[in-house]
């Protein structure tokens, strides 16, 4: 865990406040809706289809019980009874009043949590591995530098008024569980040949309408070098990019328009007339970032614990430890993920009651931390083995023990137009059907890992592009259809997924989706063949034909 | 259905209302023919042109107190001259979301 200091705190404090006058001269009419607008969206808060929307930060993915426990609060006092956790480490609350908002922000600032950074045309907050500090053969722990980022970036003015909205993510693990290389700016964690700590660092990844994977325009900057380094990354984009079109104004669009070596030329000259600025960190600066993230007191634990050995014998206990335990950098320890995507549930929501009571478990199992992910599910960073069976019986009585990450039906949705004002489709109902088509766990077994995305428009909250099989909401005249993308990856080796062909009707969704897999399913040349894997090998065609020959 | 946000040239083909959300709750709202706001679409105006359509609009954005965004829907009259929403997005607005939630809404 991250311990703010009284800076911190003091400017979150502040934040409440300012924004809590902003409110009432807003409700009073002394500021138009079009002066408040940008206000309200400095503090995570949109206007959507029924409701205010509110999306606070989790930074890097890091979250205490007692941050949860407020998030259960806010939901049950402000919202109605339940949580959205998105693709960007932050939770949104979907049916929350403007006049309450101030209150609901003084109740998380009073855990350290705030709204910063997660809407608007700014810096947005700064996303990292959620097994980070945890995960086996780690550089090391990449929220050092997500933190430092954090601190260098919140409220600064020249990354406030950007031409678009700005995502960094940071990994430090060799498979990218931040997704990477769809940020604006996408930071690798390693060491060069003398053993000094920096980043590969590349630009210009995103999705949406122009979809681009980032490409490295740095293999190694010097850890101490990070923040001067993104600066001048930022300073070329200020520079250049556009202000003119709302849909060319992200830096991949820049990025595309130079070319990724005259961009990376730009970017080295205004570095290398930065200097040794005042930006270059020291060692004591990082240090003292370091030094105020906490790590357990974890015991000495065996590998093999009794319990574990006997709970081996229930095929329900190790059907779920298979799929969401995975290695911890301590022995005797685990990484657990809990599935928010039950069969039938919205993916990646949470209820008041799922979300105290996980607060408790965290606190008897995993030293009060919880961790959230960008494919909208939980982890708990720090459970010794021998907890694992009680913790699994305690997670299924709450319906958190789903066994299918990473399968077939841990799908990620955006909230499609059952809430987003910019939706053209539903995601939600379409992920709902699939849960339920795929609800045998064996069936889900025998698929292996694939991961579906959808997302209710262009915009790409559900990453579609890079699912393993993409759906895309569109509309066409006054209908609900879906494009069908397959071969996307979001990890080390993302890239986007191709087409299969012409939308279809939302009916059809999920009889598509089944079509694909059984294609698959005939197609793979052994069972260890992952879906993606199967695409590469042999393209779309045999999947079109499949899709649409008889349709 | 095509975000209304995008909505820039006011040409209406069937029966309309103007809609927005409330200020203090963000609530789905219908503007009246008494100048107000209601939550019941039943309550709400009921154009038919294009003119009509633009001065109801221009009504509800002078009202920049009371709601937020408004923009011109379209919806049917049934039998009777029940007004129902007239797409999906508006249908979602009116009754809420489609799916089911863990908690009741």
């Amino acid at each position: 865990m991250y311990a703010y200091d009284e800076l911190d705190r003091t400017l979150i404090n502040e934040r409440v406040s300012e924004f809590r006058d902003q409110v009432k001269r807003r409700l009073s009419g002394e500021l138009t809706e079009d002066e408040f607008k940008i206000l309200r969206l400095q503090n995570g808060v949109y206007l959507q289809l029924h409701a205010y929307m509110f999306r606070v930060a989790i930074p890097y993915g890091t979250l205490s019980s007692k941050q949860l426990r407020r998030f259960a609060h806010v939901a049950r006092r402000y919202d109605r009874g339940y949580g959205h956790f998105t693709t960007r480490q932050n939770i949104q609350f979907n049916w929350i009043k403007l006049a309450e908002l101030p209150d609901a922000l003084a109740d998380l600032a009073e855990v350290g949590i705030h709204a910063m950074q997660t809407s608007g045309n700014n810096m947005r907050n700064v996303t990292s591995d959620q097994w980070a500090g945890v995960a086996p053969g780690e550089i090391e722990d990449p929220r050092i530098w997500s933190e430092l980022i954090r601190q260098h970036t919140t409220l600064h003015p020249e990354f406030s008024f950007l031409p678009r909205k700005f995502k960094i993510a940071i990994t430090a693990s060799e498979h990218d569980r931040a997704a990477i290389k769809i940020h604006d700016i996408g930071l690798r964690l390693h060491k060069n040949a003398d053993g000094e700590t920096g980043f590969e660092v590349l630009v210009g990844g995103g999705l949406g309408r122009t979809p681009f994977i980032a490409k490295t325009i740095k293999p190694f900057v010097h850890g101490r070098d990070v923040l001067s380094y993104i600066e001048a990354i930022l300073r070329v984009y200020n520079q250049y990019g556009r202000r003119d079109n709302i849909y060319k104004a992200r830096i991949k669009i820049l990025v595309h328009e130079l070319g990724i070596e005259k961009f990376a030329k730009e970017v080295d000259e205004e570095w290398k007339q930065m200097g040794d600025s005042e930006l270059r960190l020291d060692h004591a600066a990082i240090e003292e970032v370091r030094s105020r993230f906490s790590y357990p007191p974890y015991e000495k634990l065996p590998h093999m614990p009794d319990e574990l050995k006997q709970a081996a014998h229930d095929p329900l206990f190790e059907r779920w430890r298979k799929n969401s335990v995975a290695p911890h950098k301590v022995q005797g320890y685990s990484i657990v993920t809990l599935s928010l995507k039950p069969v039938g549930g919205p993916p990646g929501d949470a209820t008041a009651e799922q979300m105290d009571a996980l607060a408790d478990l965290a606190d008897k199992y995993s030293f009060g931390e919880i961790r959230v992910g960008h494919e909208q599910n939980l982890a708990l960073p720090h459970v010794a083995k021998r907890d694992l069976p009680a913790l699994f019986k305690a997670l299924d009585r709450l319906g958190l023990a789903t066994p299918n990450v990473n399968l077939v039906t841990d799908i990620i949705a955006c909230p499609g137009l059952d809430y987003c004002s910019l939706a053209n489709a539903r995601s939600i109902p379409i992920a709902q059907e699939l849960t339920r088509r795929f609800a045998n766990h064996d069936t889900a077994d025998l698929i292996g890992r694939l991961h579906i995305n959808i997302s209710g428009c262009i915009n790409a909250c559900g990453h579609h592009h890079v699912g393993h099989i993409g759906i895309l909401g569109v509309e066409k005249n006054g209908e609900e259809f879906y494009q069908i993308t397959i071969g996307g990856r979001a990890d080390e080796n993302a890239q986007m997924g191709t087409l299969i062909g012409p939308a279809v009707p939302y009916a059809e969704v999920a009889d598509v989706i089944e079509d694909i897999v059984e294609a698959y399913l005939a197609l793979r040349d052994r069972p260890e063949e992952l879906f993606v894997d199967t695409v590469k090998r042999l393209g779309v065609e045999p999947f079109r034909e499949r899709v649409y020959a008889t349709r | 259905m095509t975000s209304p946000l995008e909505q820039k040239k006011i040409k209406i083909t069937g029966p309309s209302v103007v809609t927005a959300n409330r200020t203090w709750d963000g609530a789905v709202v219908y503007r009246t023919a008494q100048k107000g706001w209601s939550t019941e679409l039943a309550d709400s105006a009921v154009v038919s042109t294009s003119d009509d359509a633009r001065a109801l609009l221009a009504e509800a954005n002078a009202d920049d107190v009371g709601a937020v965004g408004p923009y011109i829907a379209p919806v049917e009259l049934k039998d009777g001259g029940k007004v129902k929403p007239g797409n999906l997005r508006e249908q979602i607005r009116a009754k809420g979301v489609t799916i089911d939630l863990q908690v009741p809404a």
